[in-house]
Parts: C-alpha cells; structure tokens; sequence
C-alpha cells in the first residue's frame, strides 16, 4: 500500500483588489510515496514544498485535487493519529518545558497516560535532551529546538513522519544530529516525507525524491536513476593518441598524457567511440560512466534549461 | 474528544499562569485589602457601600480587560507563530482547537474572580468587622461578572476569528460599552419611529445585554435578586455565548492558516 498518494493537489491565492485573477501556488501535483520510504521533496525557495505540506495537513485547503494519506482520505482526522509533522522553523509554546510539551501533544494524539510517562523520557534520551529536566523552551538553543520538534513529532510513534526543512538554520553539528535522527527514523522502517534544499542531505538519506520549481513537478525518480540522467556521460581511456584525430567529432573533452588519453563522450556515443578504437587499432584501457550529482539534477530542472528530463 | 478539548484549556490556562496575568491581580487583590481600612476614614458610614461598589466594579472591569486582551490573542497567536501547524496535524478539529481556547480562557477568568473575590470578601470583613447574610447574597453579582466573561470572551474570538488583533480588541471594547447601556438603547427604540424604531430595536437586541448583568448597585444597597432574573441571565448568556462561539468557529473552519 501506498503511505502516501497525492491526486491532482492545487493550489492558487486570489490577488488584486477584486481578488477576481488567482497566483498558482501549487499546480496539479500526483505524487506516490511508498510504505517505508525515504523520500525527499526538493526544490528552491518558494517552490510549493511547504504549500504542499500544509495543504495536507488541513492547515490550507486545496483549490483542486485530493490526498490519500495511508489509504484514508487526507481530511480524514483520524488518520492523523499515524502522521507526525515537523514544521519549518517550528516555534513551540516556550513557557513550557520539554516534558510537558511532548505530553501536550501526546495527550492530543490520544496517547494513553501509561504509555506518556513511558515514552517521553525515552524519547527525551533519543533526542540527545535526556537532561533537559524542567527548562523551559525559551531557553533552549536552536538546534535543541529542532530535536524537540522531531520528538514531537514522533511521540504519538506514527506511521508516517513530514518533515518541513529540518536541517535549516542548523550549524554542521546540529545538522549532524538531525541527520543521524533521521536515519534512525528510517532504519525503524518510518516513512518519512522529507522536504529540503540540501541536496547532500537528501542524496545521503532519501530513497527517492521528487524536484518541485515554481509549483511544477519538474522530475521524480531514484537518487541513482536521477544522477545517472544528470551525468549521462562516460570517460574512455585508451594507449594510442595517433587515433585522436579520427574521433575529435564524437568527444566533449580529451586530455592526452603522453600515448594515454582521457576522452569524454556521451554516454550513446560509446559504442560508436569503441568501434572506432579498434579499427584505428588502439588498446582501450578503461571505460567508466562519469556518476553526476543531484546537484546537477536539480540545477538541470531548476534553472530552465531543458536537456536533462526525468 | 473530551481528552483534547481539556488539554488544549489547560495549556492556555497555563499559559495565563506562566503570563503571570494572575499574579498582578493577586497583587490587586491583596492591595484592595490592604487599604480597606482607609475605607472607613474617608467614608464613615457608607464605607460598605463604597467597598461593594468598588470591590465588584473591579472584578468585573479587570475580568473584561484580561478577557479582551488575551482574547484577541488566542487564536492569532498561534497562527503568527505557527503552533497551530502542530495542532492541526494532530486528530484535532478545527472547533475544538476554537472551543478548548475558550474554555481555557475562561478557566483563568473564574480562577481570577475567585481570587478577587476572596481578596474583597477580606476587605469586607475588615471593614464590617464580621460578614452577614446580605454579603453572601454579593455572590450573585459575582456570578453574573462571571456571565459577563462568558459573553465578551465569546464575542472576542469572534472578532479575532476574522480581523486584526487590534481590530478585535477595538470591536470587543466597543461593543462590551455599548451592550452596558443596552437597557437605556431599548427604552430609546420603544420611543423611535418608522425605520429608526426598526434599526434601534433591532440593535438594542442584538448587542449584549451588560446592564441585565450588572447588579452591583442592588447588591451594595442589600436588596434581594429575583431567581427568575438569575435563571434568564443564565440562559441568555449561555445562548449568547454559544452563539458568538459557534460563528468564530464557523468563520476558523473555513480559513486559509497562511
């Protein structure tokens, strides 16, 4: 079963005086994350991440379109007992303390008074706030507010966990420890819905991804899959430079070292290089894709250019 | 759903405490107690009069003043900050996120009264060197500032529910000051004519009646309230109150949390 399958979700914001003419925020979106997946939904700012966030959570509602999350319809309340949600930059009521704040919300996601008084110290020592006693919140550093956020949001142990941005506005360590949080979260067998614009976060933990720019799906598919798309290009290294100048038409970069040379050529081109080293009888020594990043992916969907399609 | 309507009150009960609003008026009360003996040197005779007047007008007109300014900031507060994304991502309905924060309220207000009342009854002893069955009878008026609270919270997250806070706040004053004269509004449309009698009339029943509420002067004169008088004040609060309630909850269902 899906974990979580978007339908068609839009949204627009009427503007002007009349508010008669409408600013698409989020253009049709379908969308399927599977149980037990990690999956990142990337983009620039302003891209829809955080409008597709709060349109499933009922915090706006949709012009169009419509969610399942874990087989139940989205606005159904009671599927939120197995959803956890970690806003961006999330404030939390700073007059209180960190226990008493996971046992608010524990006690709204109907978490049995037993089983609160378990779990929450647990959870506190997960989080690395074990000794964070009866502090209150406005005292607590960034970083120690994120983890109580992502202790909030997995209090209630749901199914399926959002999380808005997580590591924004975090040092290294802190980003860190999130990170490794996360990965703890996955290694449990959670799906996670992960929304962010560090692509090296989202290349280390998630399983699939999907890039979102100016409310459009621009692609969707496996980290690897993606990359290799992004790249989509092989180095070829052969003995025999006096072979170069039949083959200058098919390469993008040459480096000659000596009889060695390290040509590059794209990726549909290799057979026909190949082909062309042996009748020009040189010893081909090695051929390796070039591996692309998702950086690459995502700047290729997201800068306008076209040539790269998921 | 009782579960969650008691912790999302607790916590803005809470809240209030951690405010430390209740604390200023503890010091209130203990103040009102504390010159309570310089009632009777300046008033010899009437001294309970003037404490009764005093003493209630007091209870009442600080319970508004709490009731308005965290009122305004109930619902906003959480949306500017954004806490009410974590809410509702949880099983919670709109309306009982709505009805939870004013109960909450109201739970800090009679908490509040009841503080207040404690400090005057004080003052009273102090004053009238011991209490009668007249000063037990001064608990209607307390009750029905209390139904005061009632309606001017209601129609507070009203407000709130759809304008600015300082908006809501002005509205809230405005219409609370109004509705204190809304018997004297009555006699005035009983006198109109034509469309004025009809725009009058209608006005005089659709703002908040305060002055059936207040019985502070009977109460400093000792003369009885009737049950009936309580009975209605009762209903006519609870009926306005659900009513005010349940537009800022129809108005909240509808938006957009940006």
């Amino acid at each position: 079963m899906a974990a979580l399958e978007i339908l068609g979700l839009e949204k627009s914001y009427p503007t002007g005086f009349w508010r008669k003419t409408f600013r698409p925020a989020l253009h049709p979106l379908h969308l399927t994350v599977n149980e037990g997946e990690t999956f990142g939904f990337l983009g620039p700012n302003g891209a829809g991440k955080t409008t597709t966030l709060k349109l499933l959570m009922g915090i706006i509602f949709p012009t169009s379109g419509t969610a399942r999350i874990l087989g139940s319809d989205f606005r159904d309340p009671e599927v939120k007992r197995e959803i956890g949600f970690l806003p961006e930059q999330p404030y939390f009521y700073d007059y209180l303390s960190a226990p008493e704040l996971l046992d608010y919300y524990a006690r709204l996601s109907g978490v049995p008074e037993g089983e609160r008084h378990k779990r929450i110290p647990e959870l506190l020592e997960r989080v690395g706030l074990g000794d964070a006693g009866k502090k209150q919140l406005r005292k607590f550093s960034k970083g120690m507010l994120q983890r109580v956020g992502i202790a909030q949001a997995i209090i209630h142990n749901p199914k399926l966990i959002f999380f808005d941005e997580p590591m924004s506005g975090l040092d290294p360590i802190g980003r860190r420890e999130i990170r490794e949080l996360l990965q703890g979260l996955k290694d449990e067998g959670k799906t996670i819905f992960l929304t962010t614009h560090i692509l090296s976060d989202a290349e280390s933990l998630c399983d699939r991804v999907a890039i979102i720019h100016k409310g459009e799906l621009r692609g969707v598919g496996v980290v690897e899959d993606l990359t290799s798309k992004a790249a989509d290009k092989t180095e070829v290294v052969w003995r025999g430079s006096h072979a170069l100048s039949a083959l200058s038409n098919l390469l993008t970069e040459e480096h000659i070292t000596g009889d060695i040379v390290r040509g590059v050529v794209s990726s549909e081109q290799v057979d026909s290089l190949l082909e062309k080293l042996r009748q020009q009888h040189a010893h081909v020594i090695s051929v390796t894709p070039i591996l692309g990043t998702l950086e690459d992916y995502f700047v290729a969907q997201t800068s306008g250019h076209e040539e790269v399609k998921a | 759903m009782i579960a969650r309507l008691s912790a999302i009150s607790f916590n803005t009960f809470r809240e209030a405490v951690r405010d430390r609003v209740l604390y200023n008026l503890i010091v209130f009360a203990l103040l009102l107690v504390a010159t309570a003996p310089l009632f009777g040197e300046i008033s010899i005779g009437v001294e309970r009069l003037i404490l009764v007047n005093v003493g209630l007008s007091a209870i009442s007109i600080f319970g508004i003043i709490i009731a308005i300014f965290i009122g305004i900031g109930l619902v906003s507060k959480e949306i500017e900050k954004r806490t009410l994304y974590t809410i509702l991502s949880r099983p919670v309905r709109r309306w009982e996120f709505i009805a939870g924060k004013y109960m909450g309220l109201l739970m800090t207000l009679v908490v509040n009264a009841a503080l207040m009342t404690a400090g005057f009854y004080l003052a009273l002893l102090i004053v009238s060197h011991g209490l009668g069955k007249d000063d037990a009878a001064l608990l209607v008026a307390v009750y029905f500032i209390i139904l005061e609270f009632f309606i001017v919270t209601a129609i507070t997250l009203l407000f709130s529910s759809f304008s600015t806070p300082i908006f809501a706040a002005i509205f809230a004053f405005a219409l609370f000051a109004i509705g204190t004269f809304a018997e004297d509004l009555r006699n005035f449309a009983a006198l109109a004519t034509g469309l004025t009698k009809w725009l009058t009339t209608a006005a005089a029943y659709l703002v908040p009646n305060f002055s059936a509420l207040n019985v502070i002067s009977q109460a400093a004169h000792s003369e009885s309230i009737s049950g009936k008088l309580i009975l209605l004040n009762t209903l006519y609060a609870l009926l306005y109150s659900l009513t005010a309630t349940a537009g800022a909850v129809l108005i909240f269902e509808r938006r957009n949390l940006k």
